[in-house]
């Protein structure tokens, strides 16, 4: 019988390991798996390269684990958000890395990454400093730039609801980029508000399908990063 | 923030209503942070706009009203936002496959600098202490098919942002079509900077002055310059 449901996020992350990559997602706070990355923090793992949009905020959830220097490198589109104060002195210290990527380069570096694509031309960036040191090449008169696709050890999700089977729906716009990182990882971790017998989700409405999951967490009541921020709570 | 006018020329308010006032019926739009987010007030009654956020909505709807808003329905630039009736949530690839994929009709941005052929700065100012950060503005200037800026003519030390060639990095070559200032309205074409408008008030040298480059004046028949 297949049942990905695991009882707690600390058995969820325990084999993330030293030196991994781990893609987190979300955009800003929507679809932040903060509870995940709090578990994580508590593992211990480091010389993390971490994929997101952003580097998170105030001092908890991908800030608080930034902020414990568990981070060696950050790949993203944007390290400046209201709020995001952790990264900045770690990066002009130089004790964490940033690879910048556009947004949606990201997004399809990621997909290809997940979906069996070594590498993509796309328009974005040419003519510009992000195309610096890239393979160029011209189809139909216009000009594209060779970007990598994109994979990863492990991903942290959030989802809203999921089964033992690993499918998962989202929530809004904390979609975002989990459905791409939950491809592009050899193990892909998803805390879930709520957890339905198999068969519950329709079918038709799966936005993630169970094949691309691998463990199932149930966090019933997830904090949000902007409330957790307003309280000035710092994370451990 | 204030609009109080010192100078000829229109405030941001009005400056936004005069972009709403091109968009097409029907267009699927993606607005910038800031200036651009103000078009929505204007939108001329009778046309339907449908507001394309990249982070996954299309069918976005206004700023809900305080302590209504939802934490995981935000836009771009992560504030709390609504979903009209027959929105579509969505991932972040398709959202840009939107983009890049010349499915989107119309992008406002805003502008640090724009040059003569259209080049647009807008992400960076190239400052050696400051932490680069590009979001989706240059996946927007490569796929979308049109794209407006709506900028103040100066910066706030009166130095021109239109120019023969922008001093900042660039988020795409060549990519701008049209701009909206407080002075004026310009297009972008092989010729350079093509005037199509001045704001009440504003003559033509006033705007010159202002301006890092040739402005072409306004053709005495406004037919015979469409379309370069």
């Amino acid at each position: 019988m297949i049942n990905k449901q695991v009882p707690g996020a600390a058995q969820a992350v325990a084999d993330v390991f030293d030196g991994a990559t781990v893609m987190v997602g979300g955009f800003g706070e929507a679809g932040s798996p903060i509870e995940l990355i709090h578990a994580l923090i508590d593992q211990g793992a480091t010389d993390l390269t971490v994929v997101n949009n952003n580097t998170g905020s105030g001092e908890v959830g991908l800030a608080a684990l930034i902020k414990a220097g568990r981070v060696s490198k950050i790949i993203c589109s944007y390290p400046r958000t209201t709020n995001s104060t952790v990264f900045p002195k770690l990066y002009r210290s130089g004790a964490t890395a940033l690879e910048l990527v556009p947004q949606g380069t990201l997004a399809e570096r990621i997909r290809a990454g997940g979906a069996g694509i070594p590498a993509f031309y796309t328009p974005t960036s040419v003519g510009t400093t992000l195309e610096e040191g890239k393979e160029r090449r011209t189809f139909n008169g216009r000009d594209y730039v060779l970007e990598y696709g994109l994979s990863a050890d492990f991903a942290l999700i959030k989802g809203r609801v999921a089964d033992r089977y690993g499918n998962v729906i989202y929530n809004k716009t904390a979609r975002n980029f989990s459905p791409v990182m939950a491809m592009a990882a050899a193990t892909t971790i998803v805390q879930a508000e709520s957890l339905v017998p198999a068969g519950e989700l329709d079918p038709e409405t799966i936005v993630t399908p169970g094949i691309f999951v691998n463990r199932v967490v149930m966090v019933a009541d997830p904090a949000h990063e902007s409330a957790l921020v307003a309280e000035g709570v710092s994370y451990p | 923030m204030s609009d109080t006018r010192t100078t000829p020329g229109l405030t941001r308010d009005e400056m936004a209503q005069r972009v709403a006032l091109d968009i097409p019926d029907g267009s699927y739009v993606n607005l910038g942070i800031g200036i651009p987010e103000r078009i929505t007030k204007y939108v001329p009654e009778g046309r339907e706009l449908i507001y394309h956020t990249e982070n996954g909505l299309l069918g976005m709807g206004p700023t809900p009203e305080p302590g209504m808003g939802e934490p995981e329905l935000i836009n771009a630039g992560k504030r709390q936002v609504s979903a009209i009736p027959g929105a579509a949530y969505f991932h972040h690839a398709d959202s840009f496959a939107m983009i890049r994929g010349g499915h989107i009709d119309l992008c406002v941005l805003g502008a640090l600098q724009v040059s003569e052929r259209g080049d647009l700065a807008n992400w960076s100012t190239g400052g050696v202490d400051a932490i680069p950060a590009v979001g989706g503005a240059m996946d927007l200037v490569a796929g979308v098919k049109s794209i407006y800026v709506i900028t103040q003519h100066c910066t706030k030390n009166g130095e021109p942002k239109l120019v023969e060639s922008c001093s900042y990095p660039l988020t795409g070559p060549a990519v701008v079509d049209r701009i909206y200032t407080d002075l004026a309205v310009i297009d972008i074409t092989a010729q350079g900077f093509q005037l199509v408008e001045l704001s009440p008030g504003v003559s033509f040298a006033f705007a010159q002055e202002r301006t890092g480059a040739t402005l072409i004046p306004i053709p005495q028949d406004p037919t015979t310059v469409k379309g370069e």
